[in-house]
């Protein structure tokens, strides 16, 4: 469906490397995560599969049309929703809709059933502005804007940014309902448990591709051998284990840190040091890593 | 590692049994009504002297809005609150030049550099030229920023935009700082950088009000309340709500709490 090879896109006169030499597959039917924080490079790939931007050199296509000649045939088939709420603030919902179905030469009728698992949340108020909406309802209403031309391909830029932990479940989920539609979706995040929610991921750091596969396909990759590690006085654990030769890393993880060890130390290692610096009560456990140590273990073997 | 936060956190817990028993916030039945919408709904809840306070809430359940009433930028309709001992109906200039505050949006000048921003930000605050060149120098240093001196702080990186944010709204060492999702779309591990920043300025006395939607971050908080629908539905330590709720993390807290939301307009 789409095929994004050696990308490079540079900003400032080459000064900002936005994008440098990406590669990547995505199938027809797949969820597409593109995960990393901001700067990685997420938004300037979308913009280049939306046709809003050129590359500076490599090519991308989707369903065989490429991005710079066939810029025309590609707006038509997809659905674009930018990081920043770009509706019209002062339309109704309503309005907003019919306005985004005329401009693709369609009506809100012809494509009922395909916005309806989305529409239906924001339908009753159907009257009201856009400006006036919350954060959730407004994400709701430019997904349908996004959808209402019924488009094969539909790209997100950070949907769930500054978003709830409720809200963002609720947004995953319809994701999940538009993917059994048929739909190929490209969604891009900075949180990496959203990463799960994903076919398969791009881990995507300054312009570069870290790894790329299913999430349980990265996880098994690094076989990152990982211990979480608490105790009564969290802080002074968290410094008290980097201060031990033994580890590798330490990185706090909720509510309890996890650790990485050099070559043939060991949790009782750690356990015997933390005793004699008077930390007691310390409960170690050997336990698998997730697309967050992965990132993190990433980051900090590039740096 | 920046250096400020090497040595903090052994001292951290002495620093924590002694958490003042004064409270640096006191809000009685504080309210806000815009037209017919009751936005914070007779709020009652005090924050203690050096404690990380974490004000969670989903989207739109009240918590800009009271922070705005808490930091002197907004008039409640009703109730009390008292910060840092003045009244938010008739001393919020007091409150201003007292709190420090970081927005959610970036809140530099992206057209001065990292120093004139630190040297702007100083002189609002009424720091002295000699105090602000000392401060400018020692902060540049912790936050292993020297190179970055005189780099415009719209080349920086989103996390090290943030972190130095944070480091602007201590300059003039308020006792209390409000910190509006600071993390939010920072990498992994400046995030957690970020968090040991937070500490080292609570190991120092001062106290932290920091929203945030990433909920392993609501762990790091010494107590945390939840807003529903303009109301505090929760309000304890993290292993607490976990117990109250039978929840195995403070996800599952927020998920359980935000479900009993009477507001189902999102």
């Amino acid at each position: 469906m789409i095929s994004i090879k050696n990308i490079t896109k540079t900003y400032r006169d080459g000064k900002l490397t936005a994008l440098d030499g990406i590669n990547i597959e995505i199938a027809e039917g797949e969820l597409f995560g593109l995960i990393g924080p901001d700067g990685a490079g997420k938004t300037t790939l979308f913009r280049i599969l939306a046709t809003l931007v050129q590359p500076d050199s490599g090519t991308a296509d989707i369903a065989g049309a490429d991005v710079v000649r066939d810029y025309a045939l590609i707006r038509r088939s997809i659905g674009y929703m930018p990081g920043r709420f770009s509706l019209y603030q002062d339309l109704s919902i309503l309005e907003n809709l019919e306005f985004f179905a005329a401009v693709f030469g369609t009506t809100i009728a012809e494509n009922y059933e395909r916005i309806k698992p989305i529409y239906s949340h924001i339908e009753p108020f159907k009257n009201r502005r856009a400006g006036q909406l919350s954060g959730g309802m407004k994400q709701k209403l430019a997904l349908c804007c996004a959808l209402v031309h019924r488009p094969t391909l539909l790209l997100l830029d950070e949907p769930t940014t500054g978003v709830d932990p409720v809200s963002r479940q609720e947004f995953w989920d319809m994701l999940q309902l538009l993917k059994q539609q048929g739909l190929t979706i490209v969604v891009s995040t900075p949180y990496m448990d959203e990463a799960r929610r994903c076919d398969r991921i791009a881990l995507l750091q300054k312009g570069q591709i870290l790894d790329q596969d299913s999430p349980e396909g990265i996880i098994n990759r690094h076989a990152l051998p990982l211990y979480s590690i608490q105790g009564p006085h969290m802080f002074a654990l968290l410094e008290t284990v980097r201060s031990w030769p033994g580890t590798l890393s330490c990185f706090a993880f909720g509510e309890s840190h996890h650790v990485r060890f050099h070559d043939g130390m060991t949790a009782p290692h750690l356990e015997a040091y933390l005793k004699k610096k008077g930390l007691e009560n310390i409960e170690i456990k050997a336990i698998a890593p997730d697309i967050e140590d992965i990132f993190i273990e990433l980051l900090r073997t590039q740096n | 590692m920046p250096q400020i936060l090497k040595t903090f956190s052994l001292n951290y817990c002495a620093h924590k049994t002694k958490i003042q028993m004064s409270n640096i916030i006191e809000a009685t039945q504080l309210t806000r009504v815009f037209g017919k919408f009751t936005a914070v709904d007779h709020i009652s809840f005090s924050v203690k002297t050096g404690e990380i306070f974490g004000f969670l809430g989903a989207n739109g359940a009240g918590k800009s809005t009271a922070m705005k009433m808490l930091s002197g930028l907004l008039l409640p309709s009703s109730g009390k609150a008292q910060v840092l001992g003045f009244d938010v109906y008739t001393q919020s200039e007091e409150i201003k030049k007292r709190i420090g505050y970081m927005s959610q949006r970036f809140s530099l000048y992206e057209d001065l550099t990292v120093e004139e921003n630190i040297h702007l930000f100083g002189s609002i605050y009424g720091l002295s030229k000699a105090i602000l060149k000392e401060k400018t120098d020692a902060l540049l240093v912790q936050l292993e920023f020297v190179d970055q001196r005189k780099t415009l702080v719209s080349n920086l990186p989103l996390g090290w935009k943030q972190k130095l944010s944070f480091s602007v709204a201590m300059l003039h060492e308020p006792q209390l700082v409000f910190l509006d999702e600071p993390t939010g779309g920072v990498d992994p591990i400046t995030r957690r950088q970020f968090w040991e920043m937070i500490y080292a300025a609570s190991a120092k006395g001062a106290t932290l009000f920091v929203t945030t939607h990433y909920m392993d971050e609501a762990e790091y908080c010494d107590r945390v309340s939840i807003m529903v629908d303009g109301r505090i539905a929760a309000l304890d330590t993290p292993k607490a709500l976990k117990t109250q709720f039978e929840a195995d993390d403070m996800n599952e807290v927020f998920l359980k709490l935000a479900a009993t939301s009477n507001l189902k307009i999102i």
